[in-house]
């Protein structure tokens, strides 16, 4: 079926994300890698939809892609803030949270 | 006018409230009025309800008066009521009149103290307390006004309250007599139990009908009742506060510790005299304590340096007297020898006072001497009291009183032949602790110069004392001399009368009479002998020193005091040093542990959001994994 | 709609006392004084009103009031009250008014805030008091739980936080456990009926196995015991009450104690009496414990608030004792050493919180012949030394020798031993008076006797004290319907043939017998 190929590509888009986000210091690049993620989920809504001829994949497909562009309006904004009052980009270096 | 009972307790108590709530408002005037009019008021009210007593009852049965239920709930009914009996009329006019006059004389002695208000509050609290307990009608309300001369008793023992020393011979006061006052209730709680009433009469009726003479609750019941009496009587083995109570302003001493207060022990066991009768061997008991005590007092009392602690020492022994009547059950003597006793001692206290106060506040005995030329009035007062005391033979109440004992130890049927001659040898001791005394600070030559003599509000109870002190022994005389019999038979219903050995004639009174009185004349003879200044003995002994171990011992009291500091003073201390809980430790324990583990978790929060987001992963892996198996 | 007012009314003003702030420092006190006042006054008509309420319902409620709130888990909006709440409101309501005077120039900062916690600890009190819905009475406590948290870590001394923390994590925890146990309770009642239910008569009904009836009563008692306290739940108390401001420690100790005892007597007795004599022994031997230890350590202390506080762990190991006790007579002293314990305990703190505030330290080693400098504060504590070492005369003697005359009867041994608690108390009290009033001055300073508005109220105080020792009928006849219905329903349970006359003149006479050695 035309869903699985959809899905494997799915898969390895997850995953280059997760080691995207895992790999990379630099929370701009966290930042792509996360929304690699973001969409690898909203294909694999949109192959659902096309499996079972629902029209609730391309709806939650739609749910993410506002989803998205909201997380990344508040994360850039918080980059922002990050790097003006850190004078760093690097996410390990910014570790106040530390136990 | 029997109706006014109420007001007897409620009249000192008034004046109580009065000076407690405005007392800084009144002048000193106004505030000795206040003091003395309410003991007096309570004295002619006494009087009143007395003679009318006698008109309605002729019998001299008992009257009955209930201001109100106190509780009433779940079985339990006890009532705020008074029982006026023969015994309880005798105990109020003792309280009230004695009373009145030390709160007289206490208007002059505490003329120029701060406390002018306090002490005449608290001598009111206290006549109203000890007013209920001798006419409580149940045993609650007993109780009530025995825990109330107790502290009342603190606060006047701890009066002048800068001095550390003052303030913890009254916490030992109170703590001690504390100790007999929880035998008492716990007495109460297992008369209660048994009886489910607590009205002194009826409890001792349910108790002669449901145990048999010996049985073992009434010995518990009366043993538990012996501690409080013997706690509040300062008896062997609770007697180590009143030496010490002597702290007090010497009319404390006069009213509390020797006329009224100590002999609250001596009234209970006369009111409860059904009771202990029930219980033989407690009687037995009594008798071998009051005997014990009297003679370990009377010898300390021999080498004591501070007047009011020989006067101290010789209370004990005189209420020793009185227990040791109790034991062999001669009720009514006991209650005799309190009479007689409150007066002469009341007399000795307050002529004592006299001599403190004119020698500005000194107490040591071999401080004083020769007061006789400067102090008429209280040397012959004094003088009185100290041959009522030691008994000196037919002018003497003290005599009488002694000499009733003594013939009821002699032939009693539940007594032996060694406490009558430990009791004699005790009326030796009493003449010769007394007279000592009186050659001490009267003769020889002055080593203190006295000030005036005491004016006339002090001098007028001393002359009343005295006259009671010389003639209340008329009312009972042996059979030897007049065979008069108004004090017995006046008690005649509220105590039963002493049973006697059968056979005992008179010759053999007169005999045990002459006895006594050749013990107490030879007390006074040896008292002569050792310490009248200028005889042969006291010559050659006055250089010296009174270090003896066996005098430090006796002067100790027979190191009651260090015996009972290190089996419980000190231990206990060493027990409260610790203030820490030990309980808590557990929970600090606990608190710590948590903290150990939470510091051990906190490792993996490493502030890393690619190791978050690595952690999230991983688990998100090994939960499918789960879930796929 | 009487009993909804009783809550709401303090609970409504807190926010105006907080308010009232703005307008002048006085007039939160006011506000809140005033609320608590018609609380009073309320209490006093329902009182006074007595017999003539409509009995309803179950047939012991005097007033009774009953409005559905979550129907398909059994809860309800259930509120009752009988003789035994409405003393404990009354007193709850007036020893509200005595911390608010006692904290009039204690607290200086936030004073609105303080007042409204105040307000709302009391509303929580309150409802506990009259909840009679198990679900309805966890409310409560937890409500009355939070603003004495606050009272204590905002306003507290220099340990607060540790003081603090310790309170809200033990009674915390014991609230976890109750609430285990009503669950359980509500579930066991659905397994049995069919219907969930957590209202107070139906679980009454409940008949539970033995063991199982043990296993809650035993939570039940924990979660009690935590609040009363009672050992070895009572570390908290001491550096709760030490610390916490001279106002919430008079609500602690004169107020919060007694709900716990109310528990007792409202809900761990009546509702497993299946297991009371398992368990009885062992709680009046853990109130016996309570009455020695502490005492014991109230004779250590050398902080007065600290010796306050260890001798009203003392006082509570009465309460726990006679409650257990299974005699009327116990329980009556019960209560009444509930109001007596709160008057004397709420003057004592009022007045060692006016020492701590003139002299800035508890420790009593640095006091001492204050009597003439404080004539009027010297006084009233030797009252209220003498009210605490059981002076017959004053409420906590009637409330002591009730308890330990009921429990006598039950259990002798533990009497004895309590009455030696007479004794230390003793020791303790006394103690305290001679090391801060008398002796040497230590501390020369010139300070300011009692205000007349603390003294006026101290003197309330010692007023009711004595009246309540003279005439404790008074409270005694209002609570006694409640008790009797108590004792019998234990007895009927713990012995179904019996009649409650026949059993306890048999249990009686057993003792009578059983005592003689």
């Amino acid at each position: 079926m035309l869903s699985t190929p959809a899905l494997v590509l799915a898969i390895v888009l997850f995953g280059l994300g997760l080691i995207g986000l895992l790999s990379r210091r630099n929370i701009l690049y966290m930042l792509l890698s996360l929304e690699i993620m973001l969409n690898a989920a909203a294909l694999a809504f949109i192959a659902g939809g096309a499996r079972w001829g629902q029209a609730d994949g391309e709806v939650m497909f739609l749910f993410i892609l506002t989803l998205a562009a909201a997380e990344v309006s508040v994360a850039l904004g918080i980059v922002l803030q990050l790097s003006h009052r850190f004078r760093t980009v690097d996410a390990d270096a910014l570790c106040e949270l530390r136990g | 006018m029997l109706k006014l009972l109420w007001l007897i307790p409620v009249l000192p108590l008034t004046g109580f409230l009065v000076l407690a709530l405005c007392g800084d408002r009144l002048s000193r005037r106004q505030i000795a009025w206040v003091g003395c009019g309410s003991v007096g008021a309570a004295a002619v009210t006494t009087a009143l309800v007395a003679a009318d007593f006698f008109r309605t009852f002729p019998d001299r049965e008992f009257y009955q008066q209930t201001l109100w239920n106190w509780i009433n709930t779940s079985g339990m009914t006890v009532g705020i009521s008074w029982y006026l009996d023969a015994l309880s009329l005798l105990m109020v006019a003792v309280i009230t009149g004695i009373g009145f006059l030390i709160h007289l004389y206490s208007a002059e002695y505490m003329a120029h103290d701060d406390g002018y208000a306090r002490f005449f509050a608290y001598m009111n609290l206290f006549v109203a307390a000890m007013l209920t307990l001798v006419l409580a009608d149940n045993l609650l309300l007993l109780y009530l006004g025995w825990e109330g001369v107790g502290l009342c008793s603190y606060l006047l023992i701890g009066f002048w309250y800068r001095e550390p020393e003052y303030g913890t011979a009254a916490q030992k006061a109170f703590i001690v007599t504390r100790i007999g006052d929880t035998a008492l209730a716990i007495g109460l709680f297992i008369l209660f139990t048994q009886f489910t009433n607590l009205s002194i009469q009826q409890v001792q009726n349910l108790a002669v009908e449901a145990w048999p003479v010996g049985s073992n609750l009434a010995m518990i019941v009366a043993l538990l009742f012996l501690i409080g009496a013997v706690g509040k009587s300062a008896q062997l083995p609770l007697q180590v506060w009143l030496p010490d109570a002597m702290a007090g302003p010497t009319p404390v001493s006069a009213l509390i510790h020797a006329a009224t207060m100590v002999t609250a022990g001596v009234y209970l066991i006369a009111r409860m005299h059904h009771l202990f009768a029930l219980a033989p061997m407690v009687q037995e008991v009594i008798a071998v304590l009051g005997l014990v005590t009297l003679l370990l007092a009377a010898s300390s009392a021999l080498v004591q340096q501070d007047i009011k602690r020989v006067l101290a020492y010789s209370t004990m022994s005189q209420i020793g007297y009185m227990f040791l009547a109790l034991g062999v059950g001669a009720w009514s003597a006991a209650m005799f020898h309190f009479l007689t006793h409150s007066c002469f001692k009341a007399l000795l206290f307050l002529a004592a006072g006299s001599v403190i106060h004119s020698l500005h506040h000194e107490q040591n005995i071999f401080k004083m001497g020769g007061l006789r030329r400067h102090l008429p009035w209280t040397f012959w007062t004094f003088l009185i009291g100290a041959a009522a005391m030691s008994g000196v033979p037919l002018i003497t109440s003290g005599f009488y009183s002694k000499d009733w004992i003594l013939w009821s130890v002699w032939s009693s049927p539940i007594s032996h032949r060694w406490i009558w001659f430990g009791a004699v040898f005790g009326a030796l001791l009493t003449g010769l602790y007394s007279f000592r005394l009186i050659f001490r600070v009267f003769f020889g030559e002055a080593r203190t110069q006295p000030a005036h003599e005491p004016g006339l509000a002090m001098r007028v109870p001393l002359v009343i004392l005295a006259f009671l002190a010389l003639t209340v022994g008329f009312l009972e005389m042996p059979h030897t001399l007049g065979n008069v019999t108004l004090f017995s038979d006046y008690l005649s219903h509220a105590l039963p009368t002493t049973e006697l050995l059968t056979g005992i004639d008179e010759s053999s009174e007169a005999r045990e009479q002459l006895a006594v009185t050749v013990a107490a004349l030879l007390g006074i003879g040896l008292a002569a002998f050792l310490f009248l200044p200028g005889s042969l003995f006291e010559a050659r002994r006055s250089g010296q020193s009174t270090d003896h171990p066996s005098v430090t011992l006796l002067q100790g009291g027979w190191g009651f005091d260090r015996l009972y500091d290190r089996v419980f003073v000190r231990p206990w201390l060493s027990l409260t040093r610790n203030s820490h809980d030990r309980l808590d430790r557990g929970f600090d324990w606990l608190a710590a542990c948590a903290e150990s583990c939470h510091g051990w978790m906190s490792h993996t929060q490493t502030g890393h959001v690619r190791w978050y987001a690595a952690t999230v992963a991983v688990g998100t892996l090994v939960l499918l994994g789960l879930f796929a198996m | 709609m009487t009993l909804w007012l009783l809550i709401l009314i303090p609970i409504l003003a807190a926010p105006f006392a907080w308010m009232g702030q703005q307008w002048s420092r006085h007039t939160p006190p006011l506000i809140a004084i005033g609320a608590l006042s018609v609380d009073v006054l309320l209490a006093l008509f329902l009182w006074n009103q007595g017999p003539s309420v409509q009995i309803s319902g179950h047939g012991f409620w005097l007033v009774e009031s009953h409005v559905s709130w979550i129907p398909r888990w059994g809860i309800s909006l259930h509120l009752g009250l009988d003789g035994l709440s409405l003393i404990l409101i009354l007193l709850t309501a007036f020893i509200g008014v005595v911390a608010t005077i006692a904290s009039w120039t204690d607290i200086q900062s936030r004073v609105g805030l303080f007042h409204c916690n105040v307000l709302l600890a009391l509303g929580g009190v309150i409802g506990v008091f009259l909840a009679i819905d198990l679900f309805l009475f966890f409310f409560f406590w937890e409500v009355m739980l939070v603003p004495m948290y606050l009272l204590i870590i905002i306003w507290g001394h220099a340990q607060r936080r540790h003081a603090s923390f310790k309170f809200f994590l033990f009674t915390q925890a014991g609230s976890l456990v109750l609430l285990v146990a009503i669950v359980t309770l509500a579930f066991l009642h659905q397994e049995a009926t069919g219907r969930l239910s957590f209202d107070y008569a139906d679980l009454m009904e409940l008949t539970l196995s033995s063991e199982m009836a043990r296993w809650l009563m035993l939570a039940f008692l924990i979660g009690f015991l935590v609040k009363l306290p009672a050992p070895p739940f009572h570390t908290w108390l001491p550096d709760t009450y030490a610390e916490a401001p001279t106002g919430a420690t008079i609500i602690l100790a004169g107020i919060l104690a007694k709900t716990g005892a109310y528990g007792l007597l409202r809900f761990t007795i009546p509702l497993f009496s299946e297991a009371m004599s398992e368990l009885a022994p062992i709680a009046m031997g853990l109130g016996v414990v309570g009455i020695l230890y502490a005492a014991l350590l109230a004779c250590a202390q050398t902080d007065i608030k600290r010796l306050v506080a260890y001798s009203s762990i003392s006082h509570m190991g009465f309460i726990l004792l006679g409650a257990f006790a299974g005699t009327e007579l116990a329980m009556q002293g019960v209560v009444m050493q509930m109001v007596a314990h709160g008057l004397s305990t709420g003057g004592l703190f009022l007045l060692a919180g006016a020492l701590e505030e003139r002299y800035h330290t508890r420790e009593m080693g640095h006091m001492g012949g204050l009597w003439s400098v404080m004539p009027r504060l010297a006084t009233m504590t030797l009252f209220f030394a003498c009210a605490s070492l059981g002076l017959p005369g004053l409420a906590n003697f009637i409330g002591e020798f009730l308890v330990l005359f009921g429990s006598y009867a039950t259990q002798p041994i533990m009497v004895i031993l309590a009455s030696l608690g007479m004794v230390m108390a003793a020791i303790y009290s006394l103690g305290m008076m001679q090391r801060t009033f008398f002796g040497p001055v230590r501390d020369s300073r010139m300070t300011p006797d009692l205000s007349n508005m603390a003294f006026g109220t101290v003197l309330v105080i010692a007023v009711l004290q004595i009246w309540l020792g003279l005439y404790p009928k008074a409270i005694l006849t209002t609570t006694k319907p409640v008790m009797e219905q108590l004792v019998q329903a234990a007895v009927a349970s713990a012995n179904p043939i019996h009649s409650r006359a026949e059993s306890l003149l048999s249990s009686r006479s057993v003792t009578s017998q059983g005592t003689i050695p």
